[in-house]
């Protein structure tokens, strides 16, 4: 969109609202529909919480909110026990914090940091977003096919999603479940190269690549690994679709159920495993980044000081970026490939905790000698620190071939990386959210209903996955219905129901931040202009939203993004916009 | 001890609701409250951070303290004090990390909150600090990857042509959802088989090829039995979709594949009758038996009688409705008693019915 256009032509309520190629618009869009996703997705782990604590017992809202079938008089049955931890995974790893955090923080900051009237293409962005909000209808209308959601694991490792006789799930609503995915995939391709497009072109004067704010970088390098990984994914979603519906048999071979021998021959399992994580492991990375990028800029702006090692810092996200593609293996240890892979594919895991390692000490050294702020979303990078270090640190477990032989697939498992991408990315999401909130509704959010919300979910964070590594320790498989058909994991029903009150309080304690949140938009305190004093240009525009960004011309940068308490400058930061005084130098060069 | 737990977090969600209360109050009375951050929030925060670097901690030792005896105890394959020697040894590199850098993040929350007036350092690069925490890593991990690897070789070689004695071979057969086991019989070597040529009628539930002569000896349980000290080399089948035999006080799993047979091997070390002698597991089984009495006080239709250690066999991949229920149990025993109860199964071709006879 050129400058002159703006203001000329007439909105209506569906171009403005609905159909809107605005990129502030379309974040926004994508931040609602991923807190909706959100708020099923906890839903969902709250109530196979309560089965795996107090397996069997009736619970009204268990029928109230799944029915009759899944949970016949309050109690979840086995198969929607496997379709609530299936759909949970997807809607939480795609849905929430792929669209949802990238979606919303890439549209939202990539004009606005790097100066820009909008995304390269914002028909393109339009089509993006209605394409992800399609696939999560798609999605939500799968729970309620007759035989039930997909019900294979977020992993849909076939043969088990490709026969609807191995169970139930695998069918319309593995159909639905592919569809959904695929659409998906397009939507998230067609974001992604947008954003590359963006970040490439559309810098404004002086915004060279090593001014760029750290969110950038991240969104920048995520959409990269996006393209690259995603249409892997896709081409695995095609051939189940070609082995369910079409009779091939890429991923299925010598198969003999319910009495008799299907006709499947040559294909293999472990195939789909490759493709499936050849995505699937940069996908961790496609999470974790964006909310390591805006966890950057928030330290630094409340920390009233420069992030430590920008350059080492970009250097550790391309490093990342690159080792991600080439540790899929890791989940595939045990899986029957070649043992030879399983000593490379240790050795490429482990070398991440080197990166991984520079960027957490980074952001402790960022907080020495700072003036913190604590603002709500300061607390949740802290946060995000602490549980991408606590749940980093068991990968060193996982990812060493020989250890994972008898962790691999237990609750130990589950504990580490729902503590280092699950828990870790949401805390980059509010954090975001809290951040960014003022410059996408043009009010504050409450910051006492904030700290209560991040406390409730710090303490809960913990409380939820810690005492899951003990489980695991034990040898208790994941995604079992119960454990009480092995009385040698009876001493874990107290753990077990720790855990769960421990989910039920953080879940339900959610609900204080979607108060906040609504609460806000509506009865906010106004928005000053720039509230938390921060460099970067998104905080150079006009509260009120208008198109093209900037009323005038778009600014001009002359330093990075990290002069706060700078010498020499009476107050503690300098915007980017601001032109450098005679003598000064730019200290990170 | 769960009791206690829950008064620490009742306790420390007190503390920061009373916290929060005096910060209102405090907002109130100057009534220059904005939602940015000020110097009493600061305060409160900066201050909570510390609570919460004592709440990790102490949450940390807790679990150490109550939950340390769930764990799987001593392993009973010759690997398995290797495999627990290279767990340890992750773990005192975790720790102290964890807890240096936890200490570090959290102390510096607490003490560099915010004060108006005061500036940060403006300090934005430091080449050598980058070069520590690069090289430190790297030093630690390629022992790490080095312990890791030689372990995972010679776990996962199969080749055992040079060795003295032969291991016994024993095929794992998985299916929705139970378990089989087929040992080789006399010959060690399995006779062909695929899912092809499964006959119920003619009692080859496995498949077996009986044209392969080398079936004929082969003897099928539902029961997995090993002769301690002497390798095992399983070949791994699945009939339907992935499973994954997981044998947990072996420190062993593989995952079976429909389409291909995957191998792995152990050599158990020690019988069943002397791991119900182990003090870990007399003690976990002695709570789990007073769990079991009091849950069946409570109305519960549980066995009567104690429950009894036994080595397992569990399905750990996803397969279906009854995933949570796939098992077999292992027996562990002397040479004697192993060859006596293989005496007692029936050959497959005493079994199996084969077609034209």
């Amino acid at each position: 969109m050129s400058q002159d256009d703006h203001g000329h032509h007439k909105e209506t309520f569906v171009t403005k609202y609905i159909f809107s190629i605005d990129h502030k618009m379309i974040s926004k869009q994508y931040l609602i529909t991923g807190i909706f996703m959100g708020i099923i997705g906890i839903a969902m782990s709250m109530l196979f919480r309560l089965q795996l604590a107090w397996p069997e017992e009736p619970f009204k809202i268990m029928e109230l909110l799944l029915g009759g079938t899944m949970a016949p008089g309050g109690v979840l049955n086995a198969d929607a026990y496997l379709a609530l931890v299936t759909i949970h995974g997807t809607i939480m790893v795609f849905f929430v914090l792929t669209a949802g955090l990238s979606g919303t923080f890439s549209n939202l900051l990539i004009p606005l940091q790097i100066g820009a009237r909008d995304m390269a293409s914002g028909f393109l962005n339009m089509v993006s977003y209605w394409l992800f909000f399609l696939s999560s209808v798609i999605m939500l209308i799968s729970l309620f096919v007759e035989a039930g959601p997909a019900s294979a694991g977020w992993t849909v490792y076939p043969p088990l999603s490709a026969l609807p006789q191995a169970i139930p799930g695998s069918g319309m609503g593995m159909t639905l479940w592919l569809v959904s995915m695929a659409i998906f995939i397009a939507s998230s391709l067609l974001g992604s190269l947008n954003y590359i497009v963006t970040v490439i072109n559309l810098r404004t004067k002086g915004m060279t690549m090593t001014r760029l704010p750290l969110t950038i970088w991240t969104f920048f390098v995520t959409a990269i690994i996006g393209v690259v990984s995603f249409p892997v994914l896709f081409s695995a979603a095609l051939l189940l679709i070609m082995d369910r519906s079409f009779g091939t048999s890429f991923y299925l071979s010598d198969i003999f159920i319910n009495g008799e021998v299907l006709h499947y021959q040559g294909g293999s399992p472990v195939l789909f495993e490759h493709l499936f994580w050849f995505l699937g492991h940069p996908e961790v990375y496609i999470v974790l980044l964006p909310a390591l990028g805006i966890t950057s800029e928030v330290i630094a702006t409340n920390s009233r000081k420069p992030i430590f090692g920008y350059r080492a810092m970009i250097a550790s996200i391309l490093a990342i970026a690159f080792l991600s593609t080439i540790v899929w293996g890791h989940h595939m240890f045990i899986s029957g490939m070649n043992p030879f892979l399983g000593s490379v594919f240790t050795f490429t895991t482990l070398l991440i905790a080197i990166p991984s390692a520079v960027k957490a000490f980074n952001y402790i050294t960022t907080l020495w000698k700072g003036n913190l702020q604590f603002n709500p979303a300061m607390l949740f990078s802290i946060g995000l620190v602490s549980t991408f270090v606590s749940g980093g640190l068991t990968g060193i477990i996982l990812g060493d071939s020989t250890l994972d032989i008898n962790v691999h697939d237990t609750m130990f498992v589950v504990a580490h990386f729902h503590l280092v991408m699950g828990v870790t990315a949401v805390y980059g999401f509010l954090a975001g959210v809290y951040h960014w909130f003022p410059k996408m509704f043009g009010k504050m959010m409450s910051k006492k209903l904030g700290y209560l919300h991040f406390w409730i979910t710090a303490v809960g964070a913990y409380g939820v996955f810690y005492p899951m590594h003990f489980t695991g320790l034990a040898g208790l498989p994941r995604r079992y219905y119960n454990n009480t058909s092995f009385p040698i994991f009876d001493d874990l029903t107290d753990i077990n129901i720790i855990i769960t009150v421990f989910a039920l309080i953080t879940g339900l304690g959610q609900l204080i931040f979607l108060y906040n949140f609504i609460n806000s938009i509506f009865n906010g305190e106004k928005a000053p202009q720039n509230p938390w004093r921060s460099t970067t240009l998104e905080w150079t525009t006009p509260v009120e939203h208008m198109h093209g960004n900037w009323p005038g011309d778009i600014p001009e940068v002359h330093r990075w993004s990290y002069d706060y308490s700078k010498p020499g400058h009476d107050e503690d930061f300098v915007p980017q916009n601001v032109p450098m005084k005679p003598g000064e130098k730019e200290l990170h060069h | 001890m769960t009791v206690f737990l829950y008064i620490v977090v009742a306790l420390l969600i007190a503390i920061s609701l009373w916290q929060l209360s005096k910060v209102v109050k405090i907002y109130k009375a100057s009534k220059l409250d904005t939602e940015v951050a000020n110097d009493a929030d600061n305060k409160t925060q900066g201050g909570l951070m510390l609570l919460y670097l004592i709440f990790i901690f102490a949450f940390t030792f807790y679990g150490f303290y109550a939950w340390s005896e769930v764990m799987l105890g001593t392993p009973a394959s010759a690997h398995g004090p290797n495999y627990d020697l290279l767990m340890n040894v992750s773990w005192a590199i975790i720790f102290p990390v964890f807890f240096a850098v936890q200490f570090l993040l959290h102390y510096f929350a607490f003490k560099y909150q915010g004060k108006e007036g005061n500036k940060a350092l403006y300090y934005s690069d430091n080449m050598k600090l980058e070069m520590i925490w690069t090289i430190v890593p790297v030093i630690v991990l390629t022992i790490l990857i080095l312990f890791g690897l030689f372990s995972w070789n010679d776990i996962m070689s199969f080749d055992f042509e040079d060795e003295a004695e032969q291991p016994i071979v024993v095929e794992l057969y998985a299916q929705q959802f139970s378990w089989t086991a087929r040992y080789a019989g006399a010959d060690n070597t399995l006779g062909d088989a695929n899912v092809r040529l499964i006959d119920y009628d003619n009692v080859n539930v496995l498949g077996l090829d009986t044209s392969d002569k080398n079936y004929a000896d082969d003897v099928i349980a539902k029961e997995l039995h090993l002769p301690v000290g002497k390798r095992v080399h399983f070949k791994i089948r699945s009939q339907d979709v992935l499973h994954s035999a997981y044998m947990p006080h072996f420190r062993a799993q593989m995952n079976c594949v429909p389409g291909m047979v995957t191998e792995f091997s152990f050599i158990p070390t020690v019988t069943t009758v002397d791991m119900r002698k182990d003090d870990k597991i007399v003690a976990k089984i002695a709570r789990i038996n007073v769990l079991r009495a009091e849950r069946r006080k409570a109305g519960e239709d549980l066995d009567e009688e104690d429950y009894i250690f036994d080595y397992l066999l569990l399905c750990n991949k996803i397969c279906g409705q009854s995933h949570y229920n796939m098992q077999m149990k292992i027996v562990v025993e002397t040479p004697e008693e192993y060859a006596a109860w293989m005496r007692t199964q029936d050959k497959a071709k005493d079994v199996i019915t084969v077609a034209g006879n």
